[in-house]
């Protein structure tokens, strides 16, 4: 029983990972830049939700809403005055760019919201008991899972089968043959920077609904947590980033569980390279073929 | 011909730049017009140049994104701190232990290195990006639980995985002291670092790699980073030259770790995790890729800025933030550049070729 | 291109100098040659930014609380007090820094520093330069070793960690007990040895240990559901209250009520913005500062932080309080002027801190030994209906 109690905490961990890795993960894709301010964006999409929910009393759902609009209005704004500029930099140069968002979104949240760690209101609250009140799995985790498998199946269904959808694909194939066929590299950048701030708030609201603490350094840890996820699970490949963030919840929660609280990230990370030796491209990853 | 000239060239300016700055710096802080302020941040502006020239060579000259680097400036740290501390009563003279501290906590970095470098070498880009952050972390744990301590008897090591141990389960004699205490790391080490010896480092750390740059391994280090196959095809061997070029850095970080552990009396295992690596990527990033001299530059300039922001008080982090985005802004942005250009166009010229 | 990067960095350089150079102008009382002879100069450091910016913002806040009021009140022995703050990120090098910076000013005596780790590394410079220092809560053990002139107004660890085992073995002798603890954390890895170390002696059953580390501190379902299977109904946490708040929230999601006993950091939980009160319901804890409290020093003390920054303060805001007060007595006790010099204020303020007796918000007669750990009576409180009792 607590085997499966356990699996789902790492489950329910591991949808977390893998709703930031998808952003992550599109992001990398299409610009082929590692966003280090995306934990941040997360934060300040939880900071947003709470102060909409406990100031201004509005429904959760509201306040989700307004969290997303509010976070793909930052992405876009980041994305265009620090990452567009230096479209045909080298990509360290935009890393460092990244790291200076980070900085300025958690100091900044830091000035707005305070040093105090606030607490936050889950969106629902409440547990299911099944086989005799035995397991209980609260119902934000089953939220939590839901919302990761659907977020992936449309993210899918919108990369393959929109007009959108494609553009980002050329884009990331060959921005210099996509742009010749007419389509608008940057807006479509500019695009994907909007979608994946968008969950980026999301994942702040599921994020911080299940570990009820919200401070200004609240996405940096998660946010590089998902990076690796997003990288185990092979980087620019949409499943990749949800099996991957699901897999390193599990083995978090199951390293915790039965070899050692202690080094639990150790092992996590541990894990990470023996896969990347194995599959240097990732579970899923680009340069290994689809057979799995 | 001409060219080797240019480089031995600039390779002295470089050195002589470095001896001139010590020197004034020595001679402005005997005659009393350096602030304690900025006296307390010569020893740290030495590590993080080291630092800083070490990650270059990986970075910028093997042309291989590490994110992991204070993770061997922690392994140099600890294990310089329990060279330094275990043979306090045998060698009495606090420079021969800073000497022997540095050069145990290089030999066990590039130890480090040297095992983290045969799987990690094999991966490419952001991959080795990530298995870097990982074994920074991991070693970050690792020291975490690390409980030493000395007694006449020699050393007590114990590895605290279940979290269960503390200092009393070393079991020492009377007279014994603790080094490294777990989470609550080296505590009470005694601080014998040095301007002077930052200073040597920094030399030493300078000659290894400038000379290693200039020589014939060096090119095949670079050949590797612009063109893999190509090198690979006209002979040069990968591993051996990536593994060269990695250990180099592993151990001069080391160095560099074990001088900063032994200037402050307490060091936690988390002060080397994933930022303080970012942190001296920026310098790097910002000092030019490859470019040894602007390493150091940019570390100096970097390691000061904030102590200089102080009187922004809770702003401070932000300005630094601020100033980060503009300048990467400022140096990569093409139209600033061409701005840039029409003013100092023939440096320019000089250096796009 | 390197040229041109050299001449960004000037730039910046230059920028930053300016604003340095701005902003110490807009501030003259600081520096003017004149008022450093009338003042005593009080220095603190601890994080103002980053992940434990909480803790130094309290201590500022407060500490400034009370050097508003002596100011008001005619200063020490006639004397204005300037208080300086300074961020250390709770970083030892940054500590050093801040430190350094504090003494460029002409700081007289340090009211610091905030956390354990950075307060070691001072607490050697502070013991080289003969300054004397008061830590508000940095409670290591390792802060005040060997070093005569380094204070503390906080409870040490083992202090806690033995207090905490004394408390359960009087009152709840049988309990099944679970520890979670931080060990990356020097305070609560400090706090859960000695536990350990007394729980063995007195016979208490400890049952199960878990631990998270800074990085893993936010899923704390597989520590409690361990806990759990392991029958403990006595859960300690020697933690600070943000973790703290995020277990007593998932113990709830998951059904698991056992009774939580918490230490000193634990206090603030119940002020936390938007934390449900009622999940807290029963936690015990020690500490030394309520914030309820009905005397008037804590009563004036609460509206005035309120008053000001709009939350209710902590421990740590009542622990920098304190130490300005226990300054105040123990400067003016000694007759002290502002134109002593460092070392002179030093030996007099270490000749009246192991002599002396304070009253403040975190205690009554307090007294400090020669090895500069303070003796004062924590109580333990249990949280019902929201506020804290005390516990019999």
């Amino acid at each position: 029983m607590e085997f499966l109690s356990y699996l789902i905490s790492g489950i329910s961990l591991g949808s977390v990972y893998a709703i930031i890795a998808l952003g992550y993960t599109m992001v990398y894709g299409i610009a082929k830049m590692l966003n280090f301010a995306h934990g941040d964006v997360i934060m300040v999409g939880g900071y947003i939700s709470l102060t909409a929910m406990l100031s201004m009393n509005l429904p959760p759902i509201v306040a989700v809403l307004l969290a997303m609009v509010v976070c793909t209005v930052l992405g876009v704004i980041i994305e265009g005055l620090a990452y567009k500029p230096l479209r045909s930099a080298p990509s360290l140069a935009v890393l460092i760019t990244a790291i200076g968002v980070s900085y300025f979104l958690q100091n900044s949240a830091l000035l707005v919201w305070g040093a105090n760690p606030k607490s936050y209101t889950p969106v629902i609250e409440g547990a299911m008991k099944i086989f005799d009140g035995k397991l209980s799995i609260s119902y934000i985790s089953l939220l939590t899972m839901a919302s990761c498998i659907v977020i992936m199946i449309v993210l899918t269904l919108f990369i393959n089968k929109t007009q959108l959808g494609k553009a980002m694909r050329a884009c990331s194939e060959d921005k210099g043959a996509a742009m010749l066929m007419g389509i608008n590299v940057n807006r479509t950048i500019s695009v994907t920077f909007a979608i994946g701030s968008a969950l980026a708030a999301i994942a702040g609201v599921l994020l911080c609904s299940s570990y009820t603490s919200l401070m200004p350094t609240t996405g940096s840890m998660p946010g590089i947590k998902a990076f690796t996820a997003a990288v185990f699970g092979g980087i620019g490949s949409i499943p990749g980033a949800f099996l991957g963030g699901i897999l390193l919840g599990i083995i978090e929660s199951m390293a915790k569980a039965y070899i050692s609280t202690q080094l639990a990230n150790s092992i996590v990370f541990a894990v990470l390279i023996l896969t990347l030796l194995i599959r240097p491209a990732g579970l899923l990853g680009k340069y290994v073929p689809e057979k799995v | 011909m001409k060219n080797l000239k240019k480089t031995t060239k600039q390779d002295f300016i470089t050195y002589l730049a470095v001896i001139l700055a010590f020197i004034a710096i020595t001679v402005m802080g005997d005659a009393g017009m350096l602030s304690r302020s900025f006296k307390g941040q010569l020893v740290p502006i030495c590590c993080y140049i080291v630092m800083a020239v070490s990650l270059n060579l990986t970075v910028g000259i093997l042309g291989e994104l590490s994110l992991g680097h204070a993770g061997f400036m922690s392994v140099g740290a600890f294990s310089g701190i329990i060279a330094a501390m275990s043979l306090q009563a045998a060698i009495p003279s606090p420079v021969l232990r800073l000497v022997i501290a540095l050069v145990v906590g290089a030999a066990f970095a590039g130890v480090a290195g040297a095992l983290i470098g045969i799987p990690v070498l094999r991966l490419r880009g952001d991959y080795l990006a990530i298995v870097t952050l990982a074994f920074g972390e991991i070693i970050k744990e690792l020291i975490n639980c690390l409980i030493v301590g000395v007694d006449s008897k020699g050393l007590h090591i114990i590895f605290n995985v279940s979290g269960a141990k503390t200092v009393n389960d070393l079991h020492m004699l009377e007279g014994g002291r603790a080094i490294i205490k777990g989470a609550q790391g080296a505590t009470g080490t005694e601080t014998i670092a040095s301007f002077t010896a930052g200073f040597v480092l920094i030399m030493i750390s300078l000659v290894i790699i400038l000379n290693l740059v200039r020589s014939r391994s060096g090119r095949a280090i670079m050949a590797l980073r612009d063109n893999r196959i190509a090198a690979e095809s006209v002979g040069i061997n990968v591993t051996k030259y990536k593994m060269m070029a990695f250990v180099t850095s592993a151990a001069l970080a080391g160095a560099a770790g074990a001088l900063y552990g032994l200037n402050y009396s307490n060091l936690l295992a988390t002060k080397f995790n994933f930022n303080t690596s970012i942190l001296v990527l920026v310098f790097v990033v910002l000092g030019g890729l490859g470019n040894i001299r602007g390493s150091i530059i940019a570390a100096a300039i970097l390691t000061v800025l904030p102590e200089m922001l102080r009187s922004f008080a809770d702003y401070r982090m932000l300005v630094y933030a601020i100033v980060l985005i503009l300048v990467m802004l400022g140096t990569n942005n093409a139209q600033l550049k061409g701005l840039l250009a029409k003013i100092i166009p023939t440096k320019l010229r000089k250096e796009a070729k | 291109m390197k040229k041109f990067i050299a001449l960004v960095m000037v730039v910046a350089m230059v920028m930053s100098m300016a604003a340095c150079g701005a902003s110490e102008s807009s501030a003259p009382a600081a520096s003017s040659g004149d008022a450093a002879a009338a003042t005593f100069k009080l220095g603190s450091t601890g994080p103002i930014t980053g992940d434990a910016a909480i803790y130094g913002q309290a201590v500022m806040n407060a500490c400034q609380i009370a050097v508003d009021e002596i100011n008001a009140a005619g200063g020490i022995n006639g004397y204005q007090v300037e208080f300086k703050f300074e961020d250390d990120v709770a970083d030892g090098e940054t500590a050093v820094n801040a430190y350094n910076t504090l003494m460029d000013w002409g700081m007289q005596a340090l009211i610091g520093t905030v956390t354990s780790g950075a307060c070691i590394s001072v607490s050697s410079k502070v013991y080289e330069d003969r300054v004397f220092a008061l830590t508000p809560s940095a409670s290591s053990t390792d802060v005040t070793a060997g070093k005569d002139n380094m204070f503390q107004l906080c409870f040490a660890d083992p202090n806690q960690g033995s207090g905490s085992a004394v408390y359960m073995s009087a009152n709840m002798a049988d309990a099944k007990i679970a520890v979670i603890y931080r060990n990356d954390d020097a305070y609560s890895q400090g706090i859960r040895d000695t536990f350990v170390t007394e729980a063995a002696s007195l016979g208490l059953d400890v049952v199960y240990e878990g631990t998270f580390t800074a990085d893993t501190a936010t899923d704390f379902s597989v520590q409690l559901t361990a806990a759990q299977a392991a029958g403990a109904d006595l859960v300690f946490l020697p933690i600070y209250y943000q973790p703290a708040s995020v277990i007593l929230s998932q113990a709830d999601a998951m059904g698991y009520a056992p009774t939580f006993f918490g230490v000193d950091g634990m206090d603030g939980i119940l002020t936390m913005e938007g934390f449900d009160a009622s999940l807290a319901e029963g936690v015990m804890l020690l500490t030394p500062f309520s914030a309820d409290a009905e005397d008037e020093l804590t009563k004036n003390f609460v509206a005035e932080y309120q008053k000001r920054h709009g939350e209710t303060p902590n421990q740590f805001a009542a622990d920098g309080y304190d130490c300005i007060y226990a300054m105040k007595q123990a400067l003016e006790a000694a007759n002290c002027t502002p134109d002593m010099s460092v070392e002179e204020l030093c030996d007099a303020l270490i000749a009246q801190f192991t002599s002396m007796s304070f009253n403040g918000l975190t205690g009554t007669d307090m007294t400090w030994g020669t090895n500069g750990e303070v003796s004062k009576m924590p109580t333990a409180v249990v949280i019902e209906n929201g506020v804290y009792v005390t516990a019999e």
